[in-house]
């Protein structure tokens, strides 16, 4: 079973996801004065997306570092910074730029610890965004969370709700592992209950976000919420769904989706990702390889389509997993058609 | 050597290129721009758009620099660049509103608009992008023996992206026929660059040996004059050439960027919109020079217009793509 999450007791509010992740960040700077957060328009500007706003007027410029459109340079910098005493917050504006800079993240900042035997280490987090939807065309849009996942020495953190994403940042700006973590920017406005009390969440935790007896639904970031919706539908139909939230790709909570699965015996996944090898396909495996003896049918992934996302709203709309592509792929597994 | 060279004197008129034309395209984009502000507000036109309006003097004065066949990669702030090449303006609102009738069949937008005809290999939505493929495509210029220039339009935020030193190297080096025209506006996003560029940045140029230019943006006969002195050079195996152009961009970063305040004051923009207008300043000299009067400005004002409002109707009218192109292009 998962999510014991030590959910603190009493005080709660609504926060968007936005001031989900400003508040945790914030809270880590007046914890640790070796926590920094550097990056493209952090400062005044608060990020396009304005999830920093308030940062550099409490903390001030030398903890909110804004810098030239330098990515390679600045996060090669927060994993020296991080391997010299500092925690630096690096800021990728679009995950897309991980096309810039993944030579900091895959060669240095995921090898330095093994490589060194263990002596040195890389308490880096890195901020960026995932999700297209938002007509920003082929650089804009990408979902490429699959690509620092596959790297052994990265953790990687999707969090989904406001309440999962504030605990989740906090844990990762104190891991002493290098850690990538996606923000989908359809999320940033999105509101949920958060404990007024501090939290954390452990990495490696999946979380049931809905729990069902027919179908496991395994959804990572705003998939969860097509996943949700869905389940919503479904249920109309008599249709139970689990809906299971890894939250971190790695480390990754085997047990708690293969015990579901057991539990409902059929299983889709369901990440934004490009569908060809990606986490929606290593999610697939898991469950297909833990659960073989529960499972009544063929484990079922959706993702994005394999081409690169298009501009035209028409097109777009294409691509993506949907409420609707989803309830069909369930019903299908459920002999409903 | 690599000298830091003069402003050059500007051309005098009548040797020049045909001024009536570079007044109209300076204009056509900033009548274009205002069309897609107009569009994107009344939720027309999806996504996000970067208007160049206020920099028009750059684009045109070095395409008009240009032939044909010469090549330009572009920026997010591209539409300009596309005009100023000659791409047709029903084509490019068709792109911008994601239509099937625009440059790139609606796949590529605002950001990505890219002409081949025109020889413009493609606006970029990564700063410093593109500077690669148009370095690549000197390279293919000089291999194919050809007498071609290729342009890199970049802003002054892509100094912070390190493939500028490595390709401008081997520019030099390799005497590419390629030249790199940064639009100087004072801002990257809500940065200003006097805060994130070190130095001054013409040497960044001249230290691998390309002489790079100073020029006033704003002055579309100083930029053609710039441009035509570097093609010249280049098309002749003189290799590459730096124009550090200053211009002002007079909308926001994109056109969501409105309360600008927190970057920028309203009085520096008032001075570059009333006092260091492109296309009021060419207008000053023009009727000065007696090269056009007032009248016939009006009629080319008119006119241009009237084409932009047509190309208007005829994206906006557009069908969009059929569903099944979304799986088409993928692969060559
Ligand atoms: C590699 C990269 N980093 C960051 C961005 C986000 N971004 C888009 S435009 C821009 C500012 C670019 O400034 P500049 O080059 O001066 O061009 P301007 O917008 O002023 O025309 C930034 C940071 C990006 N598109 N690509
Ligand atoms: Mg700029």
């Amino acid at each position: 079973m998962s999510s014991p999450d030590p959910t603190p007791e009493g005080e709660s509010r609504e926060l968007t996801m936005a001031q989900a992740i400003r508040e945790a960040i914030a809270e880590e700077m007046r914890r640790d004065s070796s926590v920094f957060v550097m990056g493209e328009d952090v400062a005044e500007a608060g990020t396009p997306f304005k999830v920093l706003s308030g940062l550099v007027e409490e903390f001030g410029p030398e903890r909110v570092i804004d810098t030239p459109i330098s990515e390679p340079g600045f996060t090669g910098m927060g994993v020296g910074a991080a391997m010299t005493g500092r925690r630096p917050v690096v800021d990728i504006m679009f995950g897309d730029f991980l096309g810039l800079v993944m030579d900091q993240v895959a060669n240095q900042a995921a090898k330095v610890h093994y490589m060194s035997g263990g002596k040195l280490s890389v308490p880096l987090t890195i901020r960026t965004t995932m999700g297209a939807s938002r007509r920003s065309a082929a650089q804009h849009s990408q979902s490429l969370h699959a690509w620092v996942s596959h790297i052994p020495g990265l953790k990687v953190v999707l969090p989904s709700t406001p309440y999962d994403a504030k605990g989740l940042m906090k844990t990762a700006i104190r891991d002493n592992s290098p850690v990538v973590f996606f923000e989908d920017k359809m999320n940033y406005q999105q509101r949920g209950q958060v404990p007024v009390a501090e939290y954390t969440i452990p990495l490696g935790v999946a979380d049931i976000k809905r729990p069902g007896k027919d179908v496991t639904v395994i959804a990572t970031s705003s998939m969860v919420l097509v996943a949700m919706e869905a389940a919503e539908v479904l249920a109309q139909e008599g249709i139970e769904c689990e809906v299971v939230d890894p939250r971190t790709t790695v480390p990754l909570d085997r047990e708690a989706l293969i015990n579901s699965v057991g539990r409902t015996t059929r299983a889709v996944v369901v990440d934004e990702g490009h569908r060809s090898y990606g986490v929606g396909a290593e999610l697939a495996a898991v469950v297909s390889e833990g659960a073989f003896y529960f499972l009544d049918a063929p484990v079922r992934r959706l993702g994005a389509m394999d081409v690169p996302i298009p501009f035209s709203p028409v097109l777009e709309d294409l691509t993506v997993p949907t409420v609707q592509g989803l309830v069909d792929t369930v019903r299908e597994l459920c002999g409903r058609k | 050597m690599s000298e830091i060279q003069a402003t050059p004197q500007v051309t005098s008129a009548e040797s020049g290129p045909d001024w009536q034309r570079v007044y109209r395209l300076m204009l056509t984009i900033r009548l274009f721009e205002e069309r897609a502000n107009d569009l994107y507000q009344r939720k027309i036109m999806p996504g996000l758009a970067h208007l160049s309006s206020g920099e028009e003097g750059v684009a045109v004065g070095v395409c008009t620099a240009l032939r044909d066949d010469d090549y330009i990669t572009s920026t997010h702030r591209g539409h300009g660049h596309c005009l100023a090449k000659g791409a047709s303006a029903d084509r490019m609102f068709a792109e911008l509103l994601g239509k099937a009738a625009g440059y790139c069949g609606g796949k590529g937008g605002s950001m990505h608009i890219a002409d081949q005809e025109r020889g413009n290999l493609g606006a970029n939505a990564i700063v410093g992008g593109s500077l690669g493929i148009a370095t690549g495509a000197a390279l293919s210029i000089k291999q194919r023996g050809s007498d071609q220039v290729a342009v890199s339009f970049i802003g002054d935020g892509a100094l912070g992206q390190g493939v500028l030193y490595e390709v401008m190297n081997m520019a030099s080096l390799w005497k590419l026929p390629i030249i790199y025209v940064c639009e100087n506006n004072l801002y990257g996003e809500y940065t200003a660059s006097s805060e994130t560029i070190a130095g001054r940045p013409i040497e960044r140029a001249t230290a691998f040996g390309i002489p790079a230019t100073e020029v006033d943006g704003q002055d579309v006969r100083a930029v053609y004059a710039a441009t035509a002195e570097a093609v010249a050079r280049a098309r002749s195996g003189g290799g590459p050439a730096f124009l550090w152009c200053s211009t002002y961009r007079y909308f926001g970063h994109h056109v969501g960027d409105v309360d600008r305040g927190y970057y920028r004051s309203r009085e520096e923009e008032q001075f570059w919109r009333e006092q260091r207008d492109p296309i009021s300043l060419a207008r000053v000299w023009l009727e000065a020079d007696g090269l056009v009067d007032a009248a016939s400005l009006e009629e080319l004002a008119e006119e241009v217009t009237h084409e932009l409002d047509a190309a208007v109707e005829f994206a906006v009218a557009a069908p969009f793509p059929n569903p099944d192109q979304v799986a088409t292009d993928v692969f060559a």
